[in-house]
């Protein structure tokens, strides 16, 4: 519980991983080191398949690296936990449980218990803030992809973690609608700071979200540059439409680009899940 | 919406119809002997005999109470051994052969080796159908349970879920619809094994009475048999699937 603003929160600390295969040893990220510091917006892009989901994991506690370490608070990332909450790309919203339920899913769990007045009073102020009040009974095989991203957003914050996993969270919705989730998550990151880890391959989406952008090579993932983002927060869609907003995002976008048309490392027996 | 109600019934009750109708048709034809077709309503005056005079109702009953705890007792065992098969990947490797080795084998086959074992009893028919309902459902259980998506269980552990909290709040969720279907299919599965059973030394139960009348050649007290099996099963299926339907209302379906 270290630390105000500015206070480091998370660091990947020369991590590297790897597998052996038929063809050989493959390396997916290749000593890896950066911080994440209190408050701040991080945004990992790369192209796909070069291991950003991977880093993702790690933090979130599903994989371990071969070498170096993950730590979280200053503690090695030993399994998932409340403080670190996930936003799937797939959602991941509980299809059994309505969509109030889903929010009080983790307010029932032994690590977040709190009474029950409290419980109806946090899913009443999410249902509000992302907009689901109406559908509060509903089953979320009634909601839009866009409702169920909202949903899964919800259910993440009503756990109160200090640090927010995204990991490509609007990949699956139609541009509008991406565009109006990005709106939405920046002002309720307003209203109730977070550290946030975003994994996407948007460039327009890193620019407009992150206040610093980790570039990220193609396979294997080594740290490309890391770019500071100038503008101040609260961000609206006004910024989009800003010359220094199109310069940085050309200058991202020709960073990421260039990993695309880079050769590969040989290992054409092997591709990793992304 | 009354219309559509009215629609409905009329496609529930056509293909009734339709059974009935080439019946009279198949008799009417002159194609085949009348001695080897009894008549509808030929049929249907024995059902009422047999209902009043010979206590069809009681055959009914036996035939069902076998079928009931044939199928209580084979899924009971199926759903945890089936869940932890399709759970866990050793439990697999260990078990697959040997459950695809006997599934094989039909039930009937078996019959000599029961009697041997278990005598002519009600244990023996028991044994039979709990073999038929224990293999049809464990089969359908780690298949479901082996397809569960590892996605909400990693949503459970970030949100602070605890290995016995996941377990409770997740995975039995997830395994529920799976539970229904294989009690769906071992229904399906022992019903059709009931006549094999009754066939040791069975007294009562509707595979004992078509046994029985296929002795004396009472062709219109086979049918009667056969009609009644067939409708205690879609009875029973019938009330599975409203009580699926009422537990998986959360099941995104394409036919409501």
């Amino acid at each position: 519980m270290t630390g105000g603003p500015g206070a480091r929160r998370a660091r990947f600390d020369q991590v590297s991983l790897g597998f052996d295969t038929p063809g050989g040893r493959l390396t997916v990220i290749d000593d890896v080191s950066y911080d994440i510091d209190e408050g701040e917006f991080i945004a990992v892009i790369g192209p796909s398949g070069c291991g950003k989901t991977t880093m993702m994991n790690m933090l979130a506690g599903f994989q371990k690296p071969t070498s170096g370490r993950v730590l979280f608070d200053g503690v090695p990332v030993v399994g998932p936990g409340p403080e670190r909450g996930v936003i799937f790309q797939e959602y991941g919203v509980f299809p059994w449980l309505t969509v109030r339920d889903n929010i009080a899913f983790g307010l029932r769990l032994k690590a977040n218990r709190v009474p029950a007045a409290e419980r109806d009073e946090i899913c009443a102020h999410y249902l509000a803030l992302m907009g689901l009040t109406e559908f509060a009974n509903a089953y979320p095989k009634h909601l839009s992809g866009g409702m169920r991203q909202r949903l899964a957003i919800a259910r993440a914050y009503a756990v109160r973690p200090r640090f927010l996993l995204m990991d490509e969270p609007f990949g699956a919705l139609d541009a509008q609608t991406r565009i109006h989730m990005q709106t939405l998550l920046l002002r309720v990151l307003a209203a109730e700071r977070k550290t946030v880890m975003l994994i996407t391959h948007s460039v327009e989406e890193a620019v407009f979200m992150a206040s610093r952008i980790v570039v990220v090579t193609a396979r294997p993932a080594r740290i490309k540059e890391i770019v500071e983002v100038p503008f101040a927060y609260p961000r609206t869609e006004q910024l989009r439409e800003g010359r220094e907003f199109a310069e940085l995002r050309a200058r991202v976008g020709r960073l990421v680009m260039d990993e695309y048309t880079a050769p590969l490392a040989p290992t054409p027996s092997f591709v990793p899940a992304d | 919406m009354h219309v559509r109600g009215l629609r409905t019934v009329v496609l529930r009750l056509a293909p009734w119809l339709c059974v009935v109708l080439l019946w009279y048709a198949v008799r009417l034809s002159g194609f085949v002997n009348d001695a080897l077709i009894p008549a509808p309503q030929q049929v249907a005056a024995r059902f009422i005999d047999l209902l009043l005079h010979h206590g069809l109702l009681y055959d009914i009953f036996a035939s069902a109470r076998r079928v009931f705890a044939g199928v209580t007792l084979g899924i009971a065992v199926a759903v945890p051994i089936g869940f932890l098969i399709g759970w866990y990947r050793p439990a697999r490797i260990f078990a697959d052969p040997l459950i695809n080795f006997f599934r094989a084998l039909p039930p009937i086959a078996l019959i000599p080796l029961v009697i041997v074992y278990f005598g002519v009893d009600e244990v023996a028919k028991l044994v039979i159908l709990f073999y038929a309902a224990f293999f049809s459902g464990v089969i359908v259980m780690y298949e479901g349970v082996s397809q569960i998506t590892p996605l909400y269980i990693r949503v459970a552990q970030t949100l602070g879920a605890s290995e016995l909290e996941t377990f409770l709040k997740v995975i039995i969720p997830l395994t529920v619809p799976h539970i229904l279907t294989a009690l769906r299919v071992s229904l399906g599965v022992t019903w059709a094994t009931l006549v094999a059973s009754e066939l040791i030394a069975a007294q009562r139960g509707l595979g004992a009475t078509i046994q029985n009348a296929s002795t004396y050649f009472l062709l219109d007290v086979i049918y009667v048999g056969i009609i009644c099996i067939g409708c205690v099963a879609l009875i029973m299926d019938t009330l599975l699937r409203r009580l699926s339907a009422w537990l998986l209302v959360w099941q995104d379906r394409a036919v409501g």
